[in-house]
Parts: C-alpha cells; structure tokens; sequence
C-alpha cells in the first residue's frame, strides 16, 4: 500500500487537466460551477439521487461522477444518503407505477429550497418505455421537475454541464418549486 | 439416451423452434420434471408463461443437453415446479401476476411484480382484469424475545437501484432478510410483444443497462435462431470483444464498490479509474460508453475504427500493468480481508440446487459458463479457463471476478489478434416464409447466463419475448448468506452479489 501512496504522491493528481477536449470543458465547469455554487449556495450542493425505474445505465454514469477523473466533490457537489440532507433530487427512470409514491414521498421529505433534475431519455416522459402499463411516463408527470438532462444515458461530462445549467437557472429565478409556505 | 431427450420425444415437438428442442409435455412428464429439478439432474435455467401455456427451459447437468418444456394450461393452471424445485417460487409468482396462470400448489402465492399500482392486472395474459386491490404486503413472520426489524428501501441510502430490505435482527446478527422486489417493474415483455424486432433489440438492450451487450445479445441470437440468420464471422467475434470489455467494466467496478463498502477507499478510486478508461475506450471504438445498441439481431451496429485495435491494445497493456499491484494491495490488506474473508457463505449445495450463474455460482464451486455450456461462437475458438473457488465468501467472489479479468484480458488481446474479415452484418431478411418460428439463447454475461426466448409472427415482429436476467437466481441466495452475519456486513455481501433489480423486475 506504502508504495501506490507514494506513487500517487509522485504523480500527483489524476484527475483530469490534460487538454483534450473533453477537459477543457471540464476544467472549464469546474469554475463556472465553482463560481455559481459559491454564489447561491455558499460552496456546496447535496444531491440525492433517486431510480425511479431506471435500467441501471443512468446510475452508472452519475457513479462515475464519483470516480477520479471527474471528481464531483471539487465543485461543491455531493451525493447524500439521505433526501432530508438535499437540495436537489436527481431522479432517472420513466417512473414505475411501483416507484411513484416512493419518489412522491423522497420529494416531500426533501427540505425546501429544493430542486429536481431528471436524468435521461426515459425521464423525460418514458422513452423507450412509454406506453406501458407499468410506467407513469416521466418525473415530471409526478414531481415538478426543474431540469432535464438528456442522453440513454448521459456521460459524466453531459451531467456536469446539466448541473452547470441547474445552477444557471437557480441563479436567474430562484427556487420554482418548493418556496417555503 | 438422456431423459431430457426422453421427455422431449415422449411430447407433443414444435417444429419452429431453435437450436434446442421445445416440447408440449403431459402433467405427468411436466410434474416428473420438477422431480428432476428436486433431485439435481437438471438445472432450471427459466420458466415463463403466456396465454394458455407455461414453460420452462432446462439444462441436463451430466449431457449439458438443453431444452424447452411446454405445458398447456388446462382451465389456466399448471402444476407448480416451486412445489418441488424452490428455485421456480419467484418466477411463479411473477407467470401468476403477469399472464395470470395459476401454479398449482405453489408455496407462496402472494404477488411479486404486481404491487396494485397497474390499472389492470395480468398484462401478458387475457385483458380485461381490473386492477388487484391495494392491500399490505405481508412479509413472513420471524418471531422471538429481543427481535427487531429494519426497513430499508425502496430507497436506497447509495446511488443503486430500488429494492426493499426488510432485517430482522438479533442485536447485530441477522436472523432473516426478506427482498422484496419488483419496484422497476417496466413491463417490458408487453412493450416487446407486437413490436418490430428492431425496437425489441432496443427495449432487450435495456432490460439491464450495466448488461446491456449481454441481453442484447442473447435477444439477437434468439431471434437470429429462430430466423435462421447467419451471422457474418467478423460481427461474431467483435460481439464477444464488447461482451469482455462489458465483463471488465463492471468487474472493476465491482472490485472497487466491494472493498468500498469495507470502507477501503483507493482501491475503489483505483478500479473506478480502470473502469473509466474501459468505458472511454468503448466509446472511442464503439461510440457508446456501456456499448448500448452496438449489437443488433444480424450481427453489430460499429465496426471497429481504423485505431481501434490499437486503442484497445494500449487498455489491456495499461491494465496489466496496473491491475496486478491492485490485486496485490488487496490480498495483502489485513484489515480488509478481515472483512471478507468468512463472510456471506453460500454453501455449494444451494448454489447447485439454484443454478447460481456468474462469479455467485463460480465462486461456491459450481463450474457452469454459458460460453462453455451450451457454449457459442466464437468462444469454442478462443482459449480461456473459467475459475472456480469453493469457499462461497464475499473474498472467493472478488476473486473470480480478479480471475475473470485476467481472463477477459487476455481473451481481447486473442480476439484483436484473430479478428476475421468481412460484413459486420447479415443482410436483411424478409419475414420468413415458414410461418411462425421461434427461437432460445443462453449468454453469459458478466453477472452470469442471461436466457432469451423469442417467437416471431408470420408478419414478422415479435409475438412473445422473455429475456430471463441472472438475478433470477441469485436474489434469493443473498438471503440465505446474510444469515447469521451481522448488519454492518450486508453491504459487503449485497455488493459481491451486486444482482440487478432492473434485469430482474424487467
């Protein structure tokens, strides 16, 4: 184990700064999202995330989010265990007849301010599922949803720039959902 | 002469159905076949149904013969395999929910898939049902001084899919978990059922996204059977490139979310980076990172890029070159194999009796791989071992799946060195002029075999599709390992089984 720290230390970070293309844009989020979050939500956005019938392919990209390269946590965002420590709810999936009043209860049980952010093709109002007996046809058929992010599924980099985009229209109009009352 | 082929002749055969045979068989011979299950000849590999039949596919264990057994339902019942062969409870429960066929005898019949949300019932079955009547699901009861019960889910607290937990514990030890699944119930089958074979390969490609090569391709291959399409060599061997390099995704992925879960963080953020560059690889030679889409009924979707050999050659060196400190730094982390090492045992006996696929059954002593057994192109052709362990822990199952990069490693290497020539695709064919026909593959994808079962209508599109995920099997054996283990622990046996609920709700 000494050995792969040292080589980490020696290394230094993998995360990525190379110029390809791809990380431009990142390091290029990487302020954006940094300056945005700092603004409105003093450097740090919790997000849960929530498969409301999803194939599993949406939450193998927000995983790897997670991973070294993309490193989510250096813009100020995090995934919770729980919705009642979140701001956003990112949500993937037609929604399931099954899973509808699991997500109505998540989204209740999230604090206000709160967001919500559909991820994927099928969130959107079913995708390839739509038509079933099974499936509501899309987040926004059950909880308002503030931003879509397209994509069967979305890549790491289509996400990040999603909640770029999320953290855009906070900015200009403020909460749409969940004002307190 | 076996008495799988035994069976077969003594039914009613369906001519139109391939490569194995299908037989309509009598009660008797339909009962004698859970007796066989019971006793351990064959293997249950799956079981569904439609209006007015049942069926279950299974495998001979001495001959590795494999077969369709059929049974017309007399006044909508059957006599139930789950009876006999527990294995068949679960999918019981969903034939009885979905086409409405009732298993005589079945154990438990408490519904599965359909928790009253639908605004019918029986979806595969006659229409015209109105929906079942909301009522408490009744978990088994587990009674006793000084337990208590811990609800988790459907919600999880981590980024994975929903499913509900319900612990009943002892202090810290578990003394019963219950799965309750079926929350990413889609209806899949019913979208598939009357649509063109081309939009099924979509819907089969995401029956279970971390699967989606595996099911894509077991659905290709039914459909290719059943139309007896020739599929071009060079297309053969770049499905079994994007099979292993699916197999090596998620196996890294694995690797790391297991010893996460022990709270050992770099050897996740290690694999998460293996991961990362087999996905950026597959989206460099492919054009999608999981390679959804990429294999299509005729053959593949992309060729492989003028640099796509060199791509994928520069990723396994650069593995080989990694991995092997990472399996190092694993087997030599006390701290880590203190939480491994003795947990979540699945006895080889269970393994057996459930036909445990994948790196669950691989890892408990059962040495069954689809590309063996029955066994597909081009993997006769390939030199691979398929590992075995007997000891059935939570470190037996990182293990095979250490053992099955190296192997996948090395089979890309043979592939890219051996790639053959040629069309990437077959042809399009008109509908065949037989009539209907029907078609069955077993894949083995990187969670275990992955059943398809296609019948294709006169017109062409699909009449019936069942695409049977691993999982099946695997769900109800997490039960069985948790026991005895203690709360805290359960991540780590959930993750080493790391069953779909997706490819199982479908």
């Amino acid at each position: 184990m000494r050995r792969l720290l040292l080589k980490s230390l020696v290394h230094g970070p993998l995360t990525e700064a190379a110029p390809t293309r791809d990380d431009a844009s990142v390091a290029e989020l990487a302020a954006r999202v940094d300056q945005a979050a700092r603004r409105r939500l003093g450097r740090t956005l919790a997000i849960r995330e929530v498969d409301a019938g999803s194939c599993n392919g949406c939450e193998l990209e927000i995983h790897a989010l997670n991973n070294v390269l993309y490193d989510l946590e250096r813009f100020g965002l995090r995934f919770v265990a729980s919705p009642r420590h979140a701001d956003v709810l990112l949500v993937t999936g037609p929604v399931t007849a099954n899973m509808r009043e699991a997500l109505e209860r998540t989204y209740q049980a999230t604090p206000d301010p709160k967001w919500v952010v559909a991820v994927g093709d099928c969130a959107r109002n079913g995708g390839v599922f739509s038509g079933s007996y099974a499936c509501i046809g899309g987040v926004s058929a059950v909880v308002p949803v503030d931003l879509h992010i397209p994509g069967c599924p979305p890549s790491p980099i289509v996400l990040l720039k999603g909640l770029l985009a999320l953290l855009e229209t906070v900015s200009a109009a403020g909460p749409r959902n969940g004002r307190p009352t | 002469m076996g008495a799988l082929n035994e069976a077969i002749r003594a039914g009613r055969r369906v001519s139109e159905h391939r490569p194995w045979p299908r037989a309509v068989v009598s009660r008797e011979s339909w009962e004698q076949a859970a007796h066989r299950l019971h006793a351990g000849e064959w293997a249950l590999v799956g079981l569904w149904g439609e209006r007015d039949f049942a069926h279950m596919a299974v495998i001979e264990r001495e001959s590795g013969d494999c077969a369709v057994l059929s049974y017309a339902c007399e006044g909508n019942r059957f006599p139930a395999v789950g009876r006999m062969h527990p294995p068949a409870i679960r999918l019981e429960r969903a034939v009885r929910d979905l086409v409405g066929l009732e298993p005589e005898g079945l154990p438990d019949t408490r519904a599965w898939l359909d928790h009253s949300k639908w605004n019918l019932r029986h979806p595969l079955g006659q229409a015209g049902h109105a929906p079942a009547a909301p009522s408490v699901y009744p978990f088994l009861p587990a009674e006793g001084e000084s337990l208590h019960q811990i609800p988790v889910g459907p919600v999880h607290a981590g980024i994975i899919e929903p499913g509900h937990f319900r612990f009943t514990a002892n202090g810290e030890t578990v003394v019963r978990l219950e799965e309750r699944l079926g929350y990413v119930h889609k209806g899949i089958e019913s979208l598939m059922a009357g649509a063109s074979i081309q939009r099924a390969a979509v819907l089969a490609g995401r029956v279970s996204g971390d699967s989606t090569v595996a099911c894509a391709l077991a659905f290709a291959r039914a459909v290719e059977a059943a139309l007896g399409v020739a599929v071009p060599p060079r297309a053969v061997w770049l499905r079994a490139l994007l099979a292993e390099l699916e197999r090596l995704a998620n196996h890294f992925g694995d690797i790391g979310a297991i010893c996460n879960d022990a709270a050992f963080a770099m050897m996740h953020a290690q694999c998460g980076l293996l991961r990362e560059q087999v996905l950026r690889a597959a989206e460099a030679c492919f054009g999608h990172r999981l390679m959804m889409d990429c294999v299509v009924p005729g053959g593949v979707a992309h060729d492989l890029p003028g640099d796509g050999e060199r791509l994928l050659l520069v990723l396994t060196a650069g593995v080989r070159r990694r991995f092997p400190e990472l399996v190092e730094l694993y087997d030599n982390t006390a701290s880590l194999q203190d939480r491994t090492v003795g947990t979540g045992i699945l006895s080889p006996q269970l393994a057996e009796q459930f036909a445990a696929g994948g790196y669950i059954g691989r890892a408990s002593g059962r040495k069954f791989d689809a590309r063996r057994t029955p066994g597909y192109a081009p993997y006769d052709d390939l030199q691979f071992e398929v590992p075995v362990l007997e000891e059935g822990d939570v470190n037996a199952r990182v293990w095979i799946r250490i053992r099955e990069v190296e192997q996948s490693l090395s089979l890309i290497d043979e592939i890219l060195r051996r790639l053959p020539a040629g069309p990437i695709c077959a042809p399009a064919s008109s509908p065949p002029a037989a009539g209907v026909s029907e078609g069955v593959a077993l894949v083995e994808g990187f969670r275990g075999d992955v059943l398809a079962w296609v019948r294709i209508a006169r017109d062409g599109n699909v009449e019936r599709c069942h695409v049977r995920d691993p999982s099946w099997f695997q769900w109800p054996l997490l039960e069985a390992v948790i026991d005895g283990n203690i709360v805290a622990d359960f991540p780590l046996c959930n993750k080493s089984f790391n069953c779909s609920y997706a490819g199982h709700d479908l």
